[in-house]
């Protein structure tokens, strides 16, 4: 009636049942699913590309040549920083997404495979981390059709985007903690509004020195500050062009420093929740 | 193929305030289907997901297929699949794309997934629209996918949670045929379900669950043979007459008669059935009331859930785990 079916057991290799998945097999099957879903829904494709548009006309042709900050124009001070905070704020999305496989039981399905806990996460994190890279490399190819160029090196322009990756694939996981212990996936978009005053308070927008007394002391030290402040070293090519002190390498080898020690803390922290989640 | 496929003792698992498990003991043979019956709330849902591993149980024990899932739940993961509630398949991807998928976490090479991928929509009749998005299958076609994505892995043992709440009957029968259709081929099957038809015709074995505890298991036969009893079922042509015709049935039973003013009709469980029918027209007879039907049956399995618990089924909630409720038991 139909074909030699599935059955335990018949292949001596499966009789002790699946071999279960390794560490990269697992991330990278679940990171396929993410990039399929996304390239698979047009109106995702769309939006990024319209929202990266807006960016470069809002500052090629509105913030243009409005300010001066010290030797450069603002716009060059700016862009290096709203770089990585879209970067960053595209993190509310797999904030949503993650609560919503858990709540379709696309979580349980997951868990109750042989999979590598911290690798079915880390899947979840690297598709997104890909679709965010290839967001920002089309804004910035459509910001070199209109003008844009670089005030450093080529080099330094790749490194500036590799660092608001690595900086993005750490903030990643926050966003996953918040995913997994939201009620809904309402409530993850609404806590993972949490990341926009942390990209206020620092260095992004605005020098540290111009935000009000009180904030200074948190934006300073606060790992959103370092990881602009590295970006737009790179981007410039010479912190002091920023107005900042310190060598490009120390700001660099600063962000990697948090990237790594926010992993450290939440990595951890994502695959316990998930292994708890019900 | 006696050692039993899961054993459950002393399982407990709260939730806040509410004891999802409170002590469940099972043993689920292998090499057959066994169901997890009750109500919305029992605990079915709680039970399967200790045994897929996806919460820990506050205290009991927990083997399957002779592994403790406490233990060594990784190594529970090679033998299970699991169906949820939920029909966990990614909308976007094609059925054969979501089966790769789990095939490849499940440890399986390129090549073994699209092998094994083929073979299960070959099994499930299920290869025409294998390379369809999934968001394009209608509920049944989605479900099936759904089992086809648990099975994947060649699992000794199936997890089914409720598999055809919501389906249309037509889709229901084939996927019963589909799960008909494993066990034949050397899968064990545990499925929950409130659906008592379902345990019926689907399952060997039969446990039935309540406020996170099982109170009645064996065979379906045995289980209500457990109720011990035939039934007398009276039809009257009014609702009206129904209570005279409860008194009236009281004395013949060796429980209370039940009364359904939705089909109208008295129900009384009777020790002997041949002489109860001949009792149960003579008390009748004197009453001068209209009578449709006048039967003797054995009870179903939704009487034997009334007699055990007490009390009629909890109305559902939509939500496990509910809040508990006092009851008296049988």
């Amino acid at each position: 009636m139909t074909a030699v079916p599935i059955r335990a057991g018949a292949d001596p290799d499966v009789r002790l049942g699946a071999p279960g998945a390794g560490m990269v097999a697992t991330a990278t099957t679940v990171a396929a699913r993410t990039l399929r879903k996304y390239m698979r829904s047009p109106q995702l494709l769309v939006t990024s590309i319209v929202a990266g548009a807006i960016f470069i006309v809002l500052f090629r042709y509105i913030f243009g040549g409005a300010i001066t900050f010290g030797a450069i124009p603002y716009v060059d001070f700016l862009i290096p920083g709203m770089v990585l905070t879209s970067v960053l704020i595209t993190g509310t999305g797999t904030a949503v997404g993650v609560a919503e496989d858990r709540d379709q039981g696309f979580f349980d399905r997951l868990r109750s495979l042989p999979a590598p806990r911290i690798a079915l996460l880390a899947g979840r994190a690297l598709g997104d981390i890909i679709i965010v890279a290839w967001a920002t490399a089309v804004t910035a190819a459509m910001g070199f059709l209109v003008g844009f160029r670089l005030d450093g090196t080529i080099a330094e322009a790749l490194l500036a985007y590799a660092l608001c990756l690595v900086c993005g694939f750490a903030f990643l996981w926050m966003f996953i903690c918040i995913g997994l212990v939201s009620a809904n996936a309402q409530a993850a978009q609404g806590t993972s509004m949490v990341i926009y005053p942390i990209i206020f308070v620092s260095s992004a927008y605005v020098p540290v020195h111009t935000l009000p007394g009180w904030m200074q002391p948190i934006a300073e030290y606060q790992p959103v500050t370092i990881m602009c402040n590295a970006v737009r070293s790179l981007a410039l090519g010479d912190p002091a062009l920023a107005g900042l002190g310190h060598t490009t390498t120390y700001w660099v080898i600063l962000s990697l420093i948090w990237s790594a020690a926010i992993m450290t803390v939440l990595t951890p922290l994502a695959v316990a929740l998930y292994r708890r989640s019900s | 193929m006696t050692e039993p496929i899961i054993e459950a003792e002393g399982l407990a698992k709260r939730f806040g305030k509410v004891q999802a498990l409170a002590g469940l003991d099972l043993v689920a043979p292998g090499g057959q289907v066994s169901a997890v019956l009750g109500p919305n709330g029992a605990g079915k849902t709680t039970f399967i997901r200790a045994v897929a591993t996806l919460i820990r149980p506050d205290s009991g024990r927990l083997r399957v297929a002779g592994i403790d899932v406490a233990r060594r739940p990784e190594q529970v993961r090679r033998v299970i699949g699991l169906a949820g509630q939920h029909a966990a398949v990614e909308p976007t991807m094609t059925g054969r794309e979501n089966l790769r998928m789990v095939a490849r976490l499940c440890g399986q090479s390129r090549r073994q997934a699209d092998v094994n991928t083929a073979a299960v929509f070959a099994q499930l009749g299920l290869t025409d629209v294998a390379d369809r998005a999934v968001k394009t299958y209608s509920g049944g076609l989605r479900r099936r996918i759904d089992l086809g994505a648990s099975l994947v892995g060649a699992p000794r043992l199936l997890l089914l949670d409720e598999p055809t709440t919501g389906l249309d009957p037509r889709s229901r029968n084939q996927l019963w045929e589909a799960i008909r259709d494993l066990v034949a081929h050397g899968t064990d099957v545990v499925l929950t379900t409130q659906y008592l038809d379902e345990a019926d015709q689907l399952a060997n074995q039969v446990a039935i669950i309540d406020h996170g505890r099982v109170i009645a298991h064996g065979t379906p036969a045995e289980l209500k043979a457990l109720v011990g009893l035939d039934m007398i079922e009276v039809r009257a042509r009014r609702a009206a007459n129904l209570p005279a015709l409860a008194q009236a049935l009281a004395p013949l039973g060796s429980d209370q008669p039940r009364t359904d003013a939705a089909t109208n009709r008295v129900s009384v469980p009777v020790a002997t059935g041949q002489s109860a029918i001949t009792a149960a027209v003579q008390a009748l007879g004197g009453l001068q009331i209209d009578v449709d039907d006048i039967a003797l049956r054995r009870p179903t399995l939704d009487e034997v859930f009334l007699t055990l618990t007490g009390a009629p089924a909890p109305p559902d909630t939509g939500h496990e785990p509910a809040p508990a409720a006092a009851h008296a038991r049988a």
